[in-house]
């Protein structure tokens, strides 16, 4: 396993009390896996990434658990070391690629930095390697546009770009948190391709944050539902997909507006809305909402339980006693 | 006849850089050209929604239609009584200064002059029907999530009484669920009123749930229009075909897909010709130097010279 | 009703948790009230009226501090040249200073609000002149401004209502020199609503633009304005001690802290220090207090900060 992920827990502390914004999270990712992490706004997916790489904003902080990167733990490391691990054995790909370029330096620039400072190469070397990469994450005549600033490349292009610069120090884990969610749909399709076939080319394990379905159904191999910063659901992806196994996610595949040729007459809903993190009802998060609650549901919170292919954490498939 | 129509609409922008610096550097006046040539007409009681990237002139299409900006040429011709509009951003659309009653009240006051206690009964109607309650009223837009605080939106939007509603991506900011709840709303709307809905969007799947009708629109020109089942079952135009190709499947059938090429265009630098000729496969010569006429909904030469299958 | 509105959600918790926080905000806070309530309460606090020269008896002149040797006990700062109580002339004085730099910054706010309102929401050419008369302004220091306005003033108005009109003369002329702050930030602002989607759907609903910048963009605006306009009250206060201590700000015989401080300066090296530098710590005091309460306000208000 390239990261181990167990019973994180991330608080934010306010004057009025901890807000809980991950709770008792834990997963795996395995060389060249995809894993998929959806969940709606505020389900706490994105600090989970944050946190893995160690760039939460206090006072935000992890309050309990614990992340092994390639067997040793990171979560624990002074700023320091944690710096170096940061860039050099986990990257991070985010949403906006404006922002993740710095616009006074030129994209060769930049990549050179990046290779020179986690692989100490030489700079002959490092400018080869530079320009390997723009080639393989698809950018035409690369050895002009290796001179190019970040404002000089279109939206796709620039994610390109911010991708190869993830790659470039050849890290373990890669988390990319919406990498498409600001790109055009056809732009988008061919982002979706690259990060598959990087991962599976240079066996990086892929952490993938978004709240798009559809992305994670043709770039994932297992997917982690989250909400109100707890696991709800995981599993293979088509498992999740075709047979959700949580009320959540039953309900969330419901809502997903999909093509189809017979319009359909209304789309599942999932009445209310997720819990803000100060008023997390006791039990299960998702209970006052959940179509199929019972007695159980509102006093003991669920622990993740095999149910069918995946696991999901509901009182509906109540764990086996060994 | 239509209740909205559209009849070679263009709307140019003026993206010069500063009189100053034009004299100094000798610079032209640069125009952008945001809707090219729109001809549409919309039905009573149907949806009609604009597909399209970003850069497609959807958003200005929106506007022009409810008259934020008038068109640069070409004419916009409305025979309802009035128009309203719900916007994307959530946290935009609503005064945050403002307790919600007076955002939803604002119309009844400029357009009907309504008697003070008639508004405050009328308003709390309109909260109820969108699923709030008339205790909301008093509270105040950040207090409300971002799908609630689109139902005020077509509150306020509903209190004009208006025959056309025009909804530039009123659900891309919210969840998945939460989507769900404002289309469902949106469609009972439209049942029990008798709404008509111009419904602009870049979600493929959102607009397969929504639509009667699809307009197809790249690059400030509408490149195909079509029933809904027809454009999902039969797209004709290589822009449609490519744009269904690239969503994301959620039913993972594994179909194979065509590579997607290139990227959409620079408004400003438009390709001559078909605006779509540098990514599409079946271009030609004809393509790169002539624009297609929009010809039995759909704008492409391919299909009027029958090389492709129309 | 909007200002109450907006005054009711500016003093929930946030703000005042704040200010409950910070040590030196609570003694600004105190510090400026004490010098505030002191002016207005001077006709009841002062010993004596300092503005009244028939009161005035020039054998009292340059009394010593009261804790000085020499020193009379009813005169706890001493007395100025004419024989004026310096307390008193510094409470009477801290008064006209508030007051002009209160009416300055006033007219100010509502110059510069309502050219930034216009500039932002029509754009085109009425915001180039306006930005335009903005940055040829700027280019001048606010003093010579003042002093300039102050000049052309005094050069129209006949000779013997100049010092009955000095104190407008000089609040038009401090205001008139400090309007463009408010422009520039409110322009920007309005820029800003003018996009946002609720002022379309204002228009959509068919109000005019008056309208629109009343109830819409108005209210969204005086954030900044308010923090504006607070850091700018301990500057016009020091611009009209300045312009006081120049000779050309309040009359003579009506001395606000500028005017002591320049009587005084003659006398600092002769020994009568207490004439200028009573009255400069009252000054020093005052502004320091009203700023660090304005960056209080702004810092408090700035929600990147919380």
């Amino acid at each position: 396993m390239i990261l181990e992920v167990k019973n994180l827990r991330v608080e934010f502390p306010t004057r009025r009390g901890a807000l809980v914004a991950v709770d008792d999270v834990s997963f795996s990712i395995a060389p060249g896996e995809v894993l998929g992490v959806v969940g709606e706004s505020g389900a706490g997916k994105s600090v989970t990434g944050l946190a893995i790489i160690g760039l939460l904003e206090p006072p935000g902080r992890i309050a309990a658990g614990e992340v092994r990167l390639e067997g040793r733990r990171i979560d624990n490391l002074p700023p320091e070391d944690m710096r170096r691990v940061r860039g050099r054995r986990i990257a991070m790909v985010f949403q906006d690629p404006l922002t993740s370029l710095n616009p006074l330096y030129t994209i060769g620039a930049q990549l050179e930095e990046t290779i020179r400072t986690h692989l100490a190469l030489a700079p002959k070397a490092s400018r080869e390697k530079a320009l390997g990469l723009l080639k393989e994450v698809g950018i035409p005549a690369a050895e002009q546009r290796y001179h190019h600033y970040p404002h000089q490349f279109s939206g796709g292009t620039r994610q390109r770009v911010v991708i190869a610069l993830a790659l470039a120090a050849e890290p373990s884990l890669v988390i990319a948190d919406e990498p498409t969610t600001a790109l055009d749909v056809s732009i988008q399709a061919q982002i979706i391709a690259l990060l598959k076939r990087l991962a599976a080319s240079h066996r990086t394990a892929v952490m993938l944050i978004t709240h798009d379905m559809g992305v994670i159904a043709e770039t994932a191999q297992r997917v982690a539902v989250m909400y109100a910063g707890r696991l709800v659901e995981i599993g293979p992806v088509r498992d999740v997909i075709h047979s959700p196994q949580h009320p959540y996610t039953v309900g969330l595949m419901g809502a997903i507006p999909k093509i189809s040729l017979s319009r359909n007459k209304s789309l599942t809903q999932i009445d209310g809305a997720m819990p803000r993190l100060n008023a997390i009802p006791p039990g299960c998060a998702f209970n006052p909402r959940c179509p199929r609650r019972f007695e159980r549901c509102a006093k003991e919170r669920p622990d993740l339980s095999p149910a069918g292919a995946s696991e999901a954490a509901c009182w509906l498939h109540e764990p086996r006693r060994a | 006849m239509g209740l909205l129509e559209l009849s070679e609409v263009s709307r140019d922008f003026d993206v010069s850089r500063p009189w100053l610096n034009r004299v100094l550097e000798g610079e032209p006046r640069r125009t952008l050209r945001a809707v090219d040539g729109l001809s549409l007409a919309v039905q009573r009681g149907e949806t009609l929604a604009l597909v399209g990237e970003s850069g497609s002139g959807k958003s200005t299409v929106a506007r022009l239609i409810v008259g934020l900006y008038p068109p640069s040429s070409g004419r916009v011709e409305f025979r309802g009584r009035r128009m309203q509009m719900i916007f994307q951003d959530p946290y935009a659309s609503l005064n945050p200064r403002w307790r919600v009653g007076s955002i939803v009240a604002e119309p009844l006051l400029h357009l009907r002059k309504e008697k003070a206690a008639r508004v405050k009964e009328r308003v709390d109607q309109l909260l109820v029907q969108v699923g709030l309650s008339p205790e909301d009223g008093e509270k105040f837009p950040h207090e409300f999530s971002g799908g609630q605080r689109q139902r005020i939106s077509i509150a306020r939007a509903l209190a004009g009484e208006p025959d056309l509603l025009v909804c530039d991506e009123p659900t891309s900011a919210l969840d998945v669920s939460v989507q769900a709840q404002i289309l469902n709303l949106m469609a009972e709307l439209q049942r029990r009123l008798g709404l008509t809905y111009v419904f602009i969007s870049h979600n493929l799947a959102v607009v397969s749930e929504v639509a009667d009708r699809v307009g197809v629109m790249y690059a400030g020109r509408l490149v195909e229009l079509a029933p809904a089942a027809e454009l999902f079952a039969r797209p004709r135009h290589p822009y449609t075909r490519m744009l269904l190709d690239a969503v994301p499947d959620l039913a993972m059938s594994g179909k194979p897909r065509t590579p997607v090429a290139g990227e959409v265009p620079n408004p400003l630098a438009l390709p001559a010709g078909c605006a779509f000729h540098p990514r599409c496969p079946h271009a030609n010569e004809r393509c790169r130097a002539e624009r297609p006429a929009f010809v039995n909904s759909v704008a492409c030469h391919a299909i009027a010279e029958d090389r492709i299958r129309g | 009703m909007i200002l109450r509105e907006f005054f009711s959600r500016v003093w929930e918790n946030d703000l005042a948790w704040s200010f409950r926080r910070s040590p030196v905000t609570i003694a600004a806070a105190l510090v400026a009230a004490a010098c505030i309530g002191g002016a207005l309460l001077a006709p009841w606090l002062a010993p004596q009226n300092p503005f009244d020269l028939a009161a005035l008896d020039l054998n009292e002149a340059f009394k010593p501090p009261a804790w000085i040797e020499g020193g009379l006990a009813q005169y706890p700062f001493g007395t100025d040249n004419q024989g004026r109580d310096v307390l008193s002339t510094i409470l009477y004085g801290t008064r006209l200073s508030l007051a002009v730099g209160f009416a300055s910054v006033l007219l100010a706010m509502a110059l510069g609000v309502s050219a930034g309102l216009a500039a932002g929401y029509f754009g085109g050419r009425l915001d180039a002149v306006i930005m335009r008369i903005a940055d040829v302004q700027l280019s001048f220091p606010a003093i010579l401004i003042a002093l300039l306005i102050d000049g052309v003033a005094r050069v129209a108005i006949a000779q013997d209502l100049h010092d009955a009109l000095a104190v407008y003369v000089l609040v038009l002329s401090i205001g008139l020199s400090k309007w463009v702050d408010f422009a520039r930030t409110v322009r920007g602002s309005t820029l800003v609503e003018r996009g946002k989607e609720y002022v379309q759907a204002a228009r959509i609903i068919g109000r005019g633009p008056l309208g629109i910048l009343g109830s819409h963009v108005l209210p969204n605006v005086m954030g900044p304005v308010l923090v504006i306009a607070t850091l700018n009250i301990g500057i016009a206060i020091i611009t009209e001690a300045t312009l006081s201590f120049l000779g050309v700000g309040v009359p003579p015989t009506t001395p606000s802290l500028g005017t002591l401080i320049r009587i005084g300066n003659d006398f600092l090296f002769s020994g009568q220090w207490w004439i200028t530098v009573v009255p400069g710590a009252a000054l020093v005091l005052l502004v320091l207090s009203v700023n660090l309460l304005g960056d209080w306000l702004r810092d408090a208000l700035n929600p990147k900060l919380r």
